[in-house]
């Protein structure tokens, strides 16, 4: 009886608790969502002044993207690197500094992978497939070691160092599929990975692979990281307050090329994935920018993992939807850049969010806030 | 076999002074707007969109000189957003320069299509025609470096010197730096903090909108996507290393515009694969970041001023 009476309010508290964590979390994103509705404003403004009707571009967008499963699966196989280069930019980001090079470690890991998916044949594949992906981290780990170790000995600023080395990655792989690795034909590629090193697809007919489950891994573990470990603690004390953080014993630097190799090793692996799951073979220039995306995907998830999840699937639906918008409208697909780039602006100053909300006709959205 | 004055001559020369010129008005810009206390990385984009905004005026009117003067205006006002989101809403500057990059490689890709139908490169136009200068024209091996190059090659040199008084030899100057250096105190005495960081910014995207401009109109005479590669970048390392002062960025852009040089020439020589070259600029710059890290101190704090 007394069980009883306890249980009964127990459940009902739970759901009242989750639904007011819902709600709360929705709320907590409106500065969020009016980034974004206003981005896509702007974005119609520059359609209609180039010809092109803003309906049938989103419109085409929206069916692109979530259509059909083909669609749905394509949205998650261009939302999978773009969660792993989010996760390293708010890794950074959350110690107080920012790799801006996750776009070098991505192309780095991917061909790190590549090699060693092609130099090996006949290796069973739960040995094959963690070492080419163990080499990815590895390849992107050390694109951040670099200006991690020259910001910590030297004070280089990481900005212009990450960003330099993106494009000495871009061109040195680039020589690489183009000389000593090249596969015959005329592109600029490898021959394939062996099977043994491939992620396997997921859905038939789409390019959705195992990199997508890897990268959900990546987003619980990177929580895990900074919520529950001892790194984690000392990366987030470093961002809030440096000189407090090396008052209480932490020691920065360390701190400062941890949280850069994690950083690019997550990058890393994103790479890895695209190459093992998506192409089975290293492209030069297989990335249209993803880590950019990912600076966009982090800011608009919150600086949160959990909300980069949800973000990298909204501009991976961006991604392949603006495919479908390319194809059957003419759009140029350069569009969704600039609405990538019009969220990072308006995400860049709260403020103006708030301004925008104060002014436009977003104050429907602030109720109680 | 090639011959090391097939690589170093008075071409290389005349060429490095040609690279520097971007990097000149570009990191002369990156000065104004870190001395009063903002970071802009958003120079590459405000670079890249003067490159685009030239080729798509001088398209429209047949003259590059109204291109040259479309490239400073685009820049300026690409200056005056970054001063909105971070002088006027404080918000981060890292984020607002990397956006602005962002908008300007995915606009002007957009409207290169959308004018020219292709997404890597526009039309060519009419391009700025270089001037020889008379004596200095006759000089034997000077006159081959400097005796003969457009006239934004000149105005660098000019914009260098008369920055150089703005910044350090008039009241104007020192409101800049006090500005950048203390905020309060600069406000207690009656400078506009606020106009004088606007009006920075402007200046500092007009100067990087003509370094865009040099490379589409003075240098390829057409719209190349992303033709900055990364110069933006390599101009604030030249500031740096320049101490954040005119003459400095001066001499640092001409180390840059060398070693660009340098990766050109090599490249058309072909005993180095172009990949391999294409990343001496970058390498360089890292190098020259880490080396020269330590020696100067920024003349500001890069923090959001708020009047109470």
């Amino acid at each position: 009886m007394i069980e009883n009476h306890r249980k009964r309010p127990n459940f009902r508290q739970l759901f009242e608790k989750l639904w007011l964590k819902l709600v709360g979390s929705l709320k907590n994103s409106v500065p969020q969502i009016v980034a974004i509705l206003a981005a896509f404003l702007i974005g119609a403004i520059v359609l209609l002044a180039t010809g092109y009707s803003p309906l049938e571009a989103y419109g085409a967008i929206l069916t692109g993207a979530f259509g059909d499963i083909y669609g749905i699966g394509q949205t998650l196989t261009q939302a999978t690197p773009i969660l792993f280069t989010a996760l390293a930019f708010l890794l950074s980001f959350k110690c107080g500094l920012f790799n801006l090079g996750a776009e070098g470690q991505l192309i780095v890991g991917g061909f790190f992978a590549a090699v060693v998916g092609i130099s090996f044949s006949g290796m069973p594949f739960f040995i094959h497939l963690p070492l080419a992906l163990l080499a990815g981290a590895f390849g992107g780990a050390l694109l951040g070691f670099i200006p991690a170790v020259l910001k910590a000995k030297l004070g280089a600023h990481e900005v212009i160092t990450t960003m330099m080395l993106s494009y000495v990655a871009l061109y040195v792989t680039s020589y690489f599929v183009n000389y000593p690795l090249k596969a015959p034909g005329w592109v600029s590629q490898t021959i394939p990975v062996a099977p043994s090193a491939e992620l396997p697809r997921l859905l038939p007919v789409t390019q959705l692979s195992g990199a997508f489950v890897v990268s959900i891994v990546a987003a619980a573990a990177t929580v895990y990281l900074l919520e529950r470990t001892t790194i984690g603690y000392e990366i987030r004390a470093m961002g809030l307050n440096p000189a407090a953080a090396e008052n209480a014993g932490i020691n920065t630097k360390r701190g400062l090329i941890l949280a850069f190799v994690i950083s690019g090793a997550i990058a890393g692996i994103g790479g890895a994935g695209e190459i093992l799951g998506v192409h089975r073979r290293f492209i030069d220039g297989f990335s249209p920018g993803y880590g950019w995306d990912g600076l966009a995907v982090a800011l608009i998830g919150g600086l949160n993992p959990l909300g980069s999840i949800v973000a990298a699937i909204l501009f991976g639906a961006i991604r392949s939807g603006g495919i479908t918008m390319n194809v059957s409208t003419g759009v140029p697909l350069d569009i969704i850049n600039i609405l990538q780039a019009l969220v990072v602006l308006f995400v860049a100053a709260p403020k103006l969010i708030g301004y925008i909300r104060k002014k436009g006709g977003f104050k429907w959205l602030t109720s109680r806030t | 076999m090639v011959n090391i004055t097939d690589i170093v001559n008075a071409g290389l020369f005349a060429a490095s002074l040609r690279m520097a010129t971007p990097l000149v008005f570009a990191s002369i810009g990156g000065i104004f707007s870190e001395r009063v206390g903002i970071v802009n990385i958003a120079l590459e984009g405000m670079m890249l969109t003067g490159a685009f905004s030239g080729v798509l005026a001088t398209f429209a009117t047949g003259n590059p000189w109204i291109g040259v003067l479309a490239s400073v205006l685009a820049g300026g006002l690409l200056g005056y957003l970054h001063a909105i989101l971070t002088v006027k809403f404080s918000g981060n500057q890292i984020i607002s320069g990397t956006g602005i990059n962002l908008l300007a490689l995915g606009a002007t890709a957009y409207l290169c299509q959308a004018v020219w139908g292709s997404r890597g490169a526009s039309q060519s136009v009419q391009g700025l025609e270089a001037i020889s200068i008379p004596l200095i024209n006759d000089i034997p091996f000077l006159g081959e470096v400097i005796g003969n190059q457009t006239p934004l090659v000149y105005l660098s040199i000019l914009v260098a010197i008369l920055s150089y008084i703005l910044l350090f030899k008039t009241p104007g100057g020192l409101r800049i730096r006090a500005v950048g250096e203390h905020p309060a105190a600069a406000d207690t005495t009656g400078v506009d903090v606020y106009r004088t960081k606007y009006l920075c910014l402007i200046l500092s995207g007009m100067l990087a909108g003509l370094g865009g401009a040099f490379l589409s109109l003075g240098h390829l005479s057409l719209f190349v996507l992303g033709m900055t590669g990364g110069r933006g970048f390599i101009a604030l390392a030249a500031m740096i290393i320049g101490g954040w002062t005119p003459f400095g960025a001066l001499g640092a852009s001409f180390l840059f515009g060398f070693a660009d040089a340098l990766q050109i020439r090599l490249q058309s020589v072909g005993i180095l694969p172009s990949q391999i070259v294409l990343t001496l600029p970058y390498i360089l710059t890292i190098v020259v970041v880490a080396v020269f890290a330590r020696k100067r101190l920024p003349p500001s704090d890069y923090k959001p001023y708020e009047k109470d």
